[in-house]
């Protein structure tokens, strides 16, 4: 690869070579992964009880981890960080911008929707 | 990226005034391609979005419906075997990587040994996700529907599932499944529930222990469970039995739950089929020496794209089906 290769990791982790840094990468999501499922498993109440804009804590977890899983898998094996800063705008900010207005315009209806029909006059459970 | 990115990429673009962004025409191409496909994939993640909060209370529990592991028969493992598709999946990812790594550095014989290991764990993926949508179909505890189409599940006291198969006695009928050539001609019905109803209830009052799991959440998030009496008054309702789940009823709960499983892991694999093909012509115009001959790579690395592309969707889908 042209450019050079950068610490990652709050700087801790300093590939030798572009085979070491795919390699530090892939050990990295697996650890993130395995947190992931061990929190899925063990379900620790605190996280599960607690809830931050209206989403349980644990929840907001998996999603913080699986975008940054994501990040990791665009930037280090899609080689997004070689390219160009304005291609690489192109790309990411019009997907994450798109897709931040669709989750928030139907997420916001299927709530609605399921208020709508828990206050309603009828029941749904017979 | 200038060392390595390939020349000549087969099309000028341009006539003279350099490539754009400093990217070949097929690398571009393939971003804005994923980018279309990231969205399409969020239009089905957030459609499945949009019915588990609409459906919220009757949504499963994912620990509960993906349980099995192999040669564990009967254990409860929840996750434990998403978690190694996902290994298998980012794996396959970095020897892709590799791959495209080797091809920058011209190495055809570790291009072909990496793009093959690659091929194998998409294989291996593909494989898994049958695997999981066979468990997913089959099911494991069994249901009773009532006339609303909402579920009732059975615990025993401490609120530990109870598979029906375990307490149901089934009694002899002589009901049978009415097909087209049989009875009133060209009708025909589905196939029946796994049990009868009135099996149900006397089994159910047979067993003292037993207890009716509604789909109704606690303040806590888990789902109600039924005090004795109410669990034998609550099971009249019931109009049928459920086994496993398909795209119409699920034992587990909402059946929109089964319809987005299906269709966005279906996609997603058809995406990891697709995926393999391409890798496989690839991999044969690797062997083939066509990319030697060419004087660059660029064409791995482009299927390393789309490759990594099934990856980081897998990621998601396994976030808001498997763990959220």
């Amino acid at each position: 690869m042209g450019h050079e290769i950068k610490p990652f990791f709050f700087g801790l982790l300093k590939p030798k070579n572009n085979v070491n840094k795919i390699w530090l990468v892939f050990w990295l999501l697996s650890a993130v992964t395995i947190i992931e499922v061990i929190l899925g498993i063990i379900k620790p109440e605190s996280l599960t009880h607690n809830r931050f804009v209206g989403m349980k804590l644990l929840n907001w977890i998996f999603i913080i981890l699986t975008i940054y899983k994501a990040y990791y898998i665009t930037w280090a094996f899609m080689h997004m960080d070689g390219e160009k800063k304005w291609f690489r705008r192109a790309v990411v900010w019009t997907g994450v911008f798109l897709i931040m207005y669709l989750i928030f315009i139907v997420l916001v209806e299927g709530g609605y929707v399921y208020d709508i029909m828990k206050d309603s006059f009828i029941t749904r459970d017979f | 990226m200038g060392a390595t990115v390939a020349v000549n990429s087969g099309h000028d673009t341009s006539k003279g005034f350099g490539k754009p962004f400093g990217i070949s025409y097929g690398k571009m191409m393939m971003w804005f391609f994923i980018l279309s496909d990231a969205l399409t994939f969020s239009g089905f993640i957030v459609a499945y979005g949009f019915s588990r909060f609409k459906f919220i209370q009757e949504w499963p529990i994912a620990d509960e419906v993906f349980n099995h592991f192999p040669f564990l028969h009967g254990v409860d493992a929840p996750m434990y075997y998403v978690a190694l598709m996902t290994f298998i999946l980012i794996f396959s990812s970095v020897t892709m990587v590799l791959a495209v790594d080797a091809g920058h550095h011209m190495k055809k014989n570790k291009v072909i040994t990496y793009m093959f290991l690659t091929i194998i764990g998409g294989m291996i993926f593909v494989g898994s996700q049958a695997w999981e949508w066979k468990n997913f179909i089959n099911g494991g505890y069994g249901a009773v529907k009532t006339k609303s189409g909402s579920l009732l599940q059975f615990t025993d006291a401490d609120g530990k599932r109870v598979p029906m198969n375990t307490f149901v006695v089934k009694t002899a009928t002589d009901r049978v499944q009415h097909t087209a050539s049989t009875g009133l001609w060209s009708v025909k019905e589905g196939s029946l529930s796994p049990y009868a109803m009135k099996d149900v209830i006397t089994s159910f009052a047979a067993r003292p222990d037993l207890r009716v799991r509604t789909q109704e959440l606690t303040e806590a998030g888990e789902k109600t469970v039924l005090s004795r009496e109410a669990s034998i008054e609550k099971l009249k309702l019931g109009v049928k039995t459920i086994e496993g789940a398909n795209l119409v009823e699920n034992e587990y709960g909402h059946p929109l739950f089964a319809d987005f499983f299906f269709f966005i892991t279906g996609f997603h694999g058809f995406h990891v089929f697709s995926g393999i093909v391409i890798n496989i012509i690839i991999f044969i115009n690797v062997i083939l020496g066509t990319y030697e001959k060419r004087g660059q790579y660029e064409m791995v690395e482009k299927v390393g794209l789309y490759w990594h592309f099934v990856d980081l969707v897998w990621v998601f889908v396994f976030t808001f089906f498997y763990l959220v």
